[in-house]
């Protein structure tokens, strides 16, 4: 009952040191597989006695995650529709199903003809499988009739039925593991399989070799199957299944007769804007409203600022030299006292200054800033400080947002909602080169834009990734930024708000126009299974949100932490004061702000709604703020999404947007300022 | 009888795959249930020309894109 290893999706590079270390120990590996959406991960977890990642949305599991069961490592997969290396995940999957002992492939009862062709190839590879028949309850129901016994003779492999809800049939599941078998292949496919395996290559990897699989070819040193072999087998095997099922399955009611009406009015724009609509606008109090305002005001101010950074700083202050300047401010936010204490040879050393300074900065609405002279403590501890803004920053600002918004995802996905709101705006999407699928790193864009790069590997090539990380970086404000944008245009009026819509909805579609234009090669189409729509389990969405977002910041942390000491670095050093004193004269002459607004485009550069957040304090006319905020909204990323960009997408792409944005920003606030100031 | 594209299909029609695109595309589209042969109905036709189609209980929605290249018999 241990949960030994979330392994990060990568592509191919996981495999060597993964599966190096696990043919060294004798341990069995059980893997289980199957297709998306057939009650996998509650097997896994009811295996490993925790619940992990459930995802109903293709393409969405990041991770493969290990657990132990009876003494055999258990391996849970992403769903796939066979195995192969179409995508990432097909990629993760397979390296894992070739180095398994014994794989427990889990099929959806109800639609035994698409789970079928993934049983069937696991069988061609020569594995030893036991087949689990999922959701053999709702067969019942929807007056089905599989005869398991049947289907086993003719797959030659043990079929067991299971109800994941209930647990029904997971006593058997060890009893799977055991008699799991090599079943009855097909001798044409079997025959020509031989022709390869004579050259001492596994019969797994020679079937992946045969319907053409490049990089297990390569391994070998030999060359694989074209696409047309692959089409004959694939053919062959999608034949067999058609046999197999005339055999085992009969249904007494009418064929396709699920019909789910949320399901269809959530596909049509006619019926499915207005849900979506609903659903934003529930999305929004929830996000916006209780998580990035309500839980984030206190985790980021109360927690973060006056008690850890606070705390952390005089600590530090008690050694070292430092100034610190505190300001009362009364409930409105208005500045009402303000003392600076001068400790010039750390706090310590001060005792009547010191409990003087205490006093001071612990009545109600006290803001202490502390400077450091000491370049150290001004790098780890100061306004840049790579601890101290690190530690708020991840903990205390970021995770409750990512936490909020994968919660909301969950649920999305969960629900069935998600494949069908891609449907729904597939066609759109296609306009500028991208499908429906593009709308899920969109979406979380709009909650953090460093989640959102992460997740721009679910799509089908590099050039959708490319539009996809182009557009997140240049226009989709995150929430962090969002609400300091809703609060600065709050007492604007309507005219603003449509002013600065409007030019940021132009620029999204000329940006994508332009790239799909100009980025070579094709975009993927959509093609994408939708799943039974149903109301999403809430154990399961919670795990979900927890394993993803733990994932998040295990990915992101150390990336930010990168991010915060290249600043301190460019503070202590005096480089950020120079940058400052280069934009002032764009600022003022071509943006027509005060001088200093400069320092709020700076500060944009490490956090997004730092930079917006600097304006509340100018005093700035209805048009110059909205000139600002379009500024600042197509600016450059924060810190965190720049370096994860930069990791996804290489240096040369990452610098192109990064400077883009600078341009953009800075020309079409420019030009707009020329309109309305 | 009509032979067509996939993308011309309405609401509620049977069709039959005639043909489908090759390359990668064709064995996701073999993977996913839907060969040459095969006979499905098309559940919705979305403005714009996304299709969903049903399989026995399975639904599945392609792009215009995809759906213009798979050749069908209309019923």
């Amino acid at each position: 009952m241990k949960f030994d290893n979330i392994l990060k999706l990568d592509s191919d590079k996981i495999t060597s040191s993964l599966l190096v270390e696990e043919e060294t120990n004798s341990t069995q590996k059980v893997v289980l597989v199957g297709n998306p959406n057939v009650g996998k991960s509650c097997i896994f977890n009811y295996m490993s006695g925790m619940y992990v990642d459930v995802s109903n949305f293709p393409g969405t599991t990041v991770s493969i995650t290990k657990s132990n069961y009876k003494g055999k490592d258990v391996f849970d997969t992403p769903g796939i529709y066979g195995v192969g290396s179409f995508n990432d995940e097909e990629k993760v999957a397979r390296d894992i199903i070739l180095s398994a002992d014994v794989i427990l492939n889990v099929v959806n009862a109800l639609n035994l003809d698409r789970d079928l062709f993934l049983t069937l190839q696991l069988i061609d590879m020569g594995k030893k499988v036991s087949v689990l028949l999922n959701f053999s309850d709702e067969l019942k129901k929807r007056k089905i009739k599989i005869d398991t016994q049947k289907l086993s003779e003719l797959l030659g492999v043990e079929v067991y039925e299971t109800a994941a809800v209930d647990k029904i049939g997971f006593d058997k599941i060890g009893e799977a593991i055991e008699k799991a078998r090599t079943g009855k292949q097909e001798l044409d496919l079997h025959f020509i399989l031989q022709q390869v395996m004579a050259k001492s290559i596994p019969q797994c990897d020679s079937l992946l070799i045969l319907e053409g699989d490049e990089s297990i070819a390569q391994k070998h040193n030999i060359t694989n199957g074209t696409a047309n072999e692959r089409e004959k087998i694939y053919i062959g095997r999608r034949n067999r299944v058609n046999e197999i099922i005339d055999v085992v399955e009969h249904e007494d009611s009418k064929k396709g007769e699920i019909f789910n009406l949320f399901g269809r009015y959530s596909l049509n724009p006619k019926t499915g804007i207005p849900i979506l609509f609903v659903m934003l606008v529930i999305v929004y109090f929830f996000i916006g409203d209780i998580v990035s305002q309500r839980i984030v005001n206190f985790t980021e101010n109360k927690i973060g600022k006056e008690f850890f950074e606070y705390n952390a700083k005089s600590f530090v202050g008690d050694f070292t030299p430092v100034d610190i300047d505190v300001v009362v401010h009364d409930n409105n936010g208005n500045p009402v006292n303000q003392r600076l204490f001068k400790f010039p040879s750390g706090i310590n050393s001060n005792t009547q200054l010191k409990n003087e300074f205490e006093l001071f900065s612990k009545q109600a609405g006290a803001q202490s800033d502390f400077h450091f002279s000491n370049p150290i403590a001004k790098l780890f501890f100061g306004e840049f400080g790579v601890v101290t803004m690190t530690v708020t920053y991840l903990l205390f600002l970021l995770l409750p947002l990512v936490i909020g918004f994968y919660f909301v995802m969950a649920m999305l996905e969960d629900s069935g909602y998600l494949p069908r709101l891609a449907t729904m705006l597939d066609r759109s999407f296609n306009k500028i080169g991208l499908n429906g699928r593009a709308v899920i790193p969109i979406m979380l864009g709009f909650g953090c834009i460093t989640m959102a790069n992460i997740t721009t590997r679910l799509l089908g090539s590099e050039r959708e990734k490319s539009i996809v990380t182009a557009i997140l970086q240049f226009v989709i404000p995150c929430s962090a930024q969002l609400a300091v944008i809703a609060a600065l245009l709050s007492g604007a009026g309507f005219g603003p708000m449509i002013l600065y819509v409007s030019v940021i909805f132009t620029v999204l579609i000329t940006l994508s126009t332009i790239l799909n234009k100009m980025l070579p090669g094709e975009s993927s189409p959509l093609l994408i299974d939708l799943p039974m729509i149903g109301f999403p389990r809430m154990r399961n969405v919670l795990k979900k949100t927890f394993f993803r977002s733990f994932g998040f910041m295990k990915e992101a942390s150390f990336w930010f932490f990168i991010g915060a000491l290249a600043v301190g670095l460019m503070d202590i050093s005096g480089i950020l004061q120079v940058w400052q004193n280069l934009l002032a004269p764009f600022t003022t002459n071509w943006l027509k702000l005060p001088k200093e607004a400069a320092n709020a485009f700076v500060m944009g550069m490490v956090r997004r709604d730092f930079g917006a957040a600097g304006l509340f304090h100018m005093s700035l006319t209805v048009m110059q703020k909205t000139v600002a905020i379009i500024t600042i909204t197509l600016f450059v990323p924060c810190i965190a999404a720049f370096v994860v960009m930069l990791k996804e997408r290489g240096w040369k792409e990452g610098m192109i947007i990064w400077f883009g944005t600078w341009i953009t920003a800075f020309l079409i606030g420019g030009i707009v300022a020329q309109f309305v100031i | 009888m009509l032979n067509s594209t996939l993308d011309q299909a309405r609401k509620g029609n049977p069709i039959t795959i005639l043909k489908l695109p090759s390359g990668d595309i064709k064995s996701q589209l073999i993977r996913l249930g839907i060969s040459e042969g095969d006979t499905l109905i098309c559940i919705e036709r979305l403005p714009g020309g996304t299709i969903v189609v049903q399989k026995n209980r399975q639904q599945i929605a392609l792009g215009f894109d995809l759906a213009k290249k798979i050749n069908i018999i209309l019923q």
